[in-house]
């Protein structure tokens, strides 16, 4: 009887323990949703907020003080495109709407897929810096040998810290994985 | 406990069966403990032998005996092999030995998945081993397997690679399950939680740890083997994902893991300084609680492994004070180790001469993961030998150094015979010599500059290396002294009597000795 | 008992301390201990970390005495009957209040130096920092140094000696395995921001003298920055692996005073316009060939080994390979613009007209592929 009933404890602690080992194994893969939640919320890793563009234009401008915006671009070497900002920097008001165009050239002899990846130093930054229009949004198919003029338009939180001046906005095109 | 005596013998009726059939279908605890034992050893000298093949490579500047990548597979097999292959089955092993008949079980509560849980081990270790003579070669992106190094740039053989930790994963939280229904469902009577030797204090909680921090391992390598196959893009900037990203994950199994390797060592050596001093463990509770603090603190803390990563401050802040705090709790034990020590009668038998050498030497580990834990500090130190100094210092000359003292504790009462002391002592210290001789001087070298997994080295760093690399081959040979010591132990020697040493706790001391197959099937009253 | 002698308990005791204490002894010293650098962070970071150092010493010398005096003293064989005490709750809250304050006193310096050590802003030079498998690329993005970038590769001469089995005397090779073709040049007394990235796996940016450690990831910009004091030349490596040649990508920093630098600049501009003419002419294949070697042993041999062999099963060998023995404008695409899914890299963008020119000519007249053509500038600029 005894016996019986230490083996049905057993069986319980067993069917228990493994239904949190299964959670944890579930809760590894929630990492990912609440990793990407956690860097939107405190702008770790770049992630920049996306808004309106009628949001924007409803913004104040600060005039008081002016942020320069330097554009950094990189695309990966097993990617032959040729990609550059057609303004190196820019200064903005913060508050005021910000506007970059890039170039984007395909120099292979076929089509290519890539996508671009944003990132913002220094970090901090990172939640205050709100774009309205980027080509990072979606991934970009040229054709060979085509070029297309890409802008980006951006807008920095009025109450972004006082101590910023410099911001460097960078772009990473990785040639797409899937097609 | 001297009452106990009279429930052993009625009950070896029926022994063991003979022959191959009796190990790969045991599920009696002692026998389990003896395969994860054994099989622990045999990892022990394999991993031992790629450490050597490291420390010839290194032993002068230029290269000789292997080529990069191949240096890289050995980094990598080797850490991988003596965290999963060496010291958690060595600690499981004890756990299986021991566990039982310190709370006066009659086996594990689940001794079919038991056998389960240890035959997946061979075979996921010959798997990991397989790929070293697979065309690309094994893994080669170190232990920790940064996204995209092993995702994207990964090697042909990577996706065994993934299946083995996923055996090894299984394995470990099969065996945790195991420990936790055991330690809660099968104490005797009297045995309260408050009652349990450290040791089974310490595998509880660690039990704890690894059923929390193994899924998300095997999470993580779940996640790397849909990168590389399924198109999907977790790690994989280039559709989206993010390497740092796998870093987190990584981590928050990782630095838990770290106290999976050092909790039942803590165990070990709180059972072993009070048989030694003669007086009882000072501070019993607090050692609870701390080890439970401990636990708790080592999920909130992954991302000292990341400090150049570029995380924002605030992060960086946090998990710097995190890491810090870690060492209030272990400061805790290290004085009540002392403490019990103090106006103690200490004897120095070859158990005790392993846990003083623990005490000294991985609280100079502790020291220096202080020093790693000060952010701006670490950004000199990161991956540096310091770093591989002060793991080493914590893994091998505390946990290793804990599973030696445990067998040469419990060796006796496990064969029914006392080992050469005379050998046992030379074996300590051959050990504790060359152990220092091998990773002392990689503080140095991490101080002045050498990264670590490079497999050649600026002039400036030749002399510290040779040293080194004497002390490795030192202490690696001494190991095969270990395993001499062993197999005379087993076929023979002097008669062990039943409580082996001069007045030690605990139940497992009232049964015979050798202790017999079938131990408390009546369970003993606890007083 | 079964005792032993106290010399050796004492050996014993000793051993663990005395490593401790020989640490401190010679910390003057570069070779055993961290480098105080040459930047005000620099010299923060070690005075922190020797701050620490002497707190563990002081408590590690603490903790052993009293242990080792356990040791001696409270043995059986002296007689000793063993007390019954086995907790005491004053001293517990006691240990676990006292390491709590030491813990406050490091955190607050501590936490000085990491927000100085963040705050990269209101630089004067700002430049870019790549990582490549296995070398790094340097790009300075300031108006007056327009356009200048480079690779930086492990020096011919340490590569050559670093080769398996090449056995020779590392003494006479000039800083081995610390030397580049091209270092990053930096004004001092100026405050430079580097934007770390990578082209392909982690990486790590680390000069020990600099104070500066930063990882460079794939897709991520990370800033970080220092501001040199003095000149001279400072040496550093890749910390994070990488890869096959994780330990042989160094990195040398050489910190020239402002006016130096700027002559720097000019000499680098004014060398790559001369570059440019020159690829304009039409080279011999001697030439080309001679150029072509060079570049071969920096950028491609690192998979395809120097002897054109390759590593069977993970880089394809150039020796009679289809690609090299095959159609020219084939041979100039795959270089330019590098063999998706493998780790053939795009060098079009790394490499100039004539380097291209240079190797591909190389590539398909060395290691018995004898085809004889030689690929001139011209040819790689159309292709472009």
């Amino acid at each position: 009887m005894q016996e019986l009933q230490l083996q049905k404890a057993n069986q319980q602690l067993l069917l228990k323990l493994s239904a949190v080992a299964v959670l944890m194994f579930g809760f590894g893969f929630a990492l990912v949703p609440l990793y990407n939640l956690f860097c939107d919320i405190t702008g770790l890793n770049g992630k920049t907020g996306q808004v309106s563009v009628t949001e924007a234009r409803n913004t104040t401008i600060d005039m008081s003080r002016s942020i320069t915006v330097r554009f950094v671009t990189t695309s990966q070497s097993e990617l032959p495109w040729e990609f550059k900002p057609l303004a190196d920097k820019i200064t903005v008001h913060p508050g005021e709407l910000g506007k970059v165009n890039f170039s984007i050239k395909n120099m292979a002899d076929h089509a290519i897929t890539a996508q671009a990846i944003p990132s913002l130093a220094p970090t901090k930054v990172s939640k205050y810096f709100n774009k309205t229009e980027c080509f990072c949004f979606s991934q970009q198919t040229l054709q060979a040998g085509e070029e297309i003029i890409a802008p980006v338009h951006f807008i920095i939180d009025p109450a972004a810290p006082k101590d910023i001046s410099q911001v460097i906005l960078s772009y990473t095109f990785f040639k797409s994985t899937k097609g | 406990m001297s009452t106990a005596t009279a429930h052993d013998t009625a009950h070896d009726h029926h022994g063991p069966p003979a022959g191959l059939s009796r190990w790969l279908f045991t599920t009696n605890h002692k026998d389990i403990g003896t395969l994860y034992l054994w099989f622990s050893f045999t990892m022990l000298l394999i991993g031992g032998a790629m450490a050597m093949v490291i420390r010839a490579e290194l032993f002068q500047p230029g290269m000789q005996i292997v080529d990069p990548n191949f240096f890289n597979q050995m980094t990598t097999l080797h850490g991988l092999i003596m965290v999963f292959g060496a010291i958690m089955p060595a600690f499981v092993g004890l756990a299986n030995w021991l566990i039982p008949m310190m709370i006066g079980a009659p086996d594990m509560a689940l001794p079919r998945m038991n056998n389960w849980s240890f035959w997946i081990l061979p075979f996921a270790g010959t798997l990991l081993l397989s790929t070293l003579f697979m065309e690309g070669g094994g893994p080669n992106f170190g232990w920790t397997f940064y996204a995209p190094l092993s995702t994207t740039y990964g090697p042909e053989s990577t996706d065994f690679f993934i299946f083995a930790v996923h055996l090894l994963g299984m394995s470990s939280i099969m065996g945790a399950i195991n420990i936790i229904a055991t330690i809660l469902n099968m104490r005797a009577p009297g045995m309260t939680l408050m009652k349990m030797p450290l040791f089974v204090w310490t595998w509880l909680i660690t039990a704890f740890l690894l059923i929390a921090a193994m899924p998300v391992l095997a999470g993580a390598v779940t996640m790397m083997l849909a990168d590389r196959h399924f198109g999907t893009s977790f790690f994989n900037a280039a559709g989206g994902g993010d390497p740092i990203l796998f870093q987190h994950v990584f981590w928050f199994f990782g630095h838990p893991e770290v106290y999976i390797m050092i909790l039942p060592a803590f165990g070990i050596i709180s059972q072993i300084v009070p048989t030694f001093s003669r007086k009882k463990l000072f501070g019993y509770s607090s050692m609870v609680y701390a080890t439970a603090s401990i636990a708790f603190l080592s999920f909130i803390v992954w991302a000292h492994h990341m400090y150049t990563v570029g995380m924002p401050v605030a992060g960086e802040l946090f998990f710097m004070y995190a890491t810090i705090l870690i060492s209030v709790p272990t400061g805790v034990k290290v004085f009540n180790w002392v403490a019990t020590m103090w106006r103690g009668a200490l004897t120095f038998e070859v158990p005790m001469l392993w846990a003083l050498a623990f005490i000294f030497l991985f609280t100079l580990g502790g020291f220096s993961g202080l020093m790693l834990g000060v952010t701006p500090a670490d950004t000199q130190y990161h991956d540096t030998y310091f770093v591989v100094a002060h793991f080493h210092y914590v893994l091998v000359a505390g946990a290793l150094f804990s599973i030696i003292a445990a067998v040469y504790y419990w060796l006796p009462k496990w064969t029914g015979h006392m080992y050469d002391q005379t050998l046992a002592k030379i074996h300590f210290w051959w050990s504790v010599i060359s152990v220092n001789i091998l990773f002392f001087p990689m503080h140095f070298l991490g101080l002045a500059g050498m990264p670590r997994r490079i497999p050649d080295y600026a002039i400036q760093f030749a002399e510290f290396n040779q040293l080194a690399s004497i002390g490795g081959f030192a202490f690696g040979l001494s190991q095969l002294l270990f395993l001499y010591i062993l197999i005379k132990t087993i076929r023979g020697g002097e008669k062990a009597t039943d409580k082996v040493w001069e007045k030690p706790e605990g139940l497992e001391w009232t049964v015979a000795s050798p202790a017999p197959y079938h131990t408390f099937a009546t369970p003993p009253q606890v007083k | 008992m079964r005792n032993l002698s106290v010399n050796k308990h004492l050996l014993l005791a000793l051993l663990g301390l005395g490593n401790v204490v020989y640490a401190g002894s010679v910390f003057a010293e570069y070779k055993y201990n961290m480098t105080q650098g040459v930047t005000p962070i620099s010299g923060e970071i070690y005075d922190l970390h020797m701050m620490v150092f002497w707190i563990v010493t002081a408590i590690g010398i603490g903790v052993f005495s009293v242990m080792i005096y356990s040791i001696i003293n409270h043995r059986k064989s002296k007689g000793v009957k063993p007390a019954e005490f086995h907790e005491s709750t004053e001293v517990e809250v006691l240990w676990t209040i006292i390491p709590f304050v030491i813990l406050i006193f490091i955190a607050f310096p501590a936490t000085k130096t990491l927000l100085a050590l963040e705050d990269s802003s209101d630089a004067d030079v700002t430049i870019k920092v790549t990582g490549y498998q296995w070398k790094w690329h340097y790009e300075y993005l300031d108006d007056d140094a327009k356009g200048l970038s480079f690779f930086s590769n492990l020096d011919a001469e340490s590569n050559e000696a670093r080769q398996l089995g090449a056995n020779q005397d590392l003494s006479q090779v000039d800083h081995y395995l610390l030397n580049v073709d091209n270092p990053i040049v930096l004004p001092t007394n100026k405050k430079v921001r580097f934007l770390v990235t990578s082209n392909d796996v982690i990486h790590s940016w680390w000069v020990p003298a600099l104070g500066v450690k930063q990882d460079a990831i794939p897709g991520y910009i990370n800033d970080t920055w220092t501001y040199l004091k003095k000149p001279g030349v400072y040496r550093g490596q890749c910390t994070e692996l990488c890869g096959k040649d994780h330990g042989f990508m160094p990195i040398v920093v050489l910190a020239k005073p402002e006016n130096e630098y700027k002559e720097w600049l000019a000499q680098k501009q004014a060398e790559k316009k001369a570059a440019e003419e020159e690829a304009k002419g039409v080279w011999s294949l001697e030439k080309l060939m001679t150029k072509g070697e060079q570049v071969y042993n920096t950028s491609c041999a690192g998979c395809h080994q120097a002897n054109g062999k390759g590593l069977p099963g993970m880089f394809p060998a150039i020796a009679g390979s289809k690609i090299a023995l095959g159609p020219i404008a084939d041979h100039i695409n795959t270089v330019m613009n590098g063999k998706s899914g493998t780790a053939m890299q795009a060098f079009g963008a790394q490499l100039s007209d004539a380097d291209l020119a240079a190797v591909i000519t190389y590539e398909r007249n060395a290691f018995g592929n004898n085809t004889g053509d030689a690929v001139q500038p011209s040819d790689i600029k159309s292709a472009r």
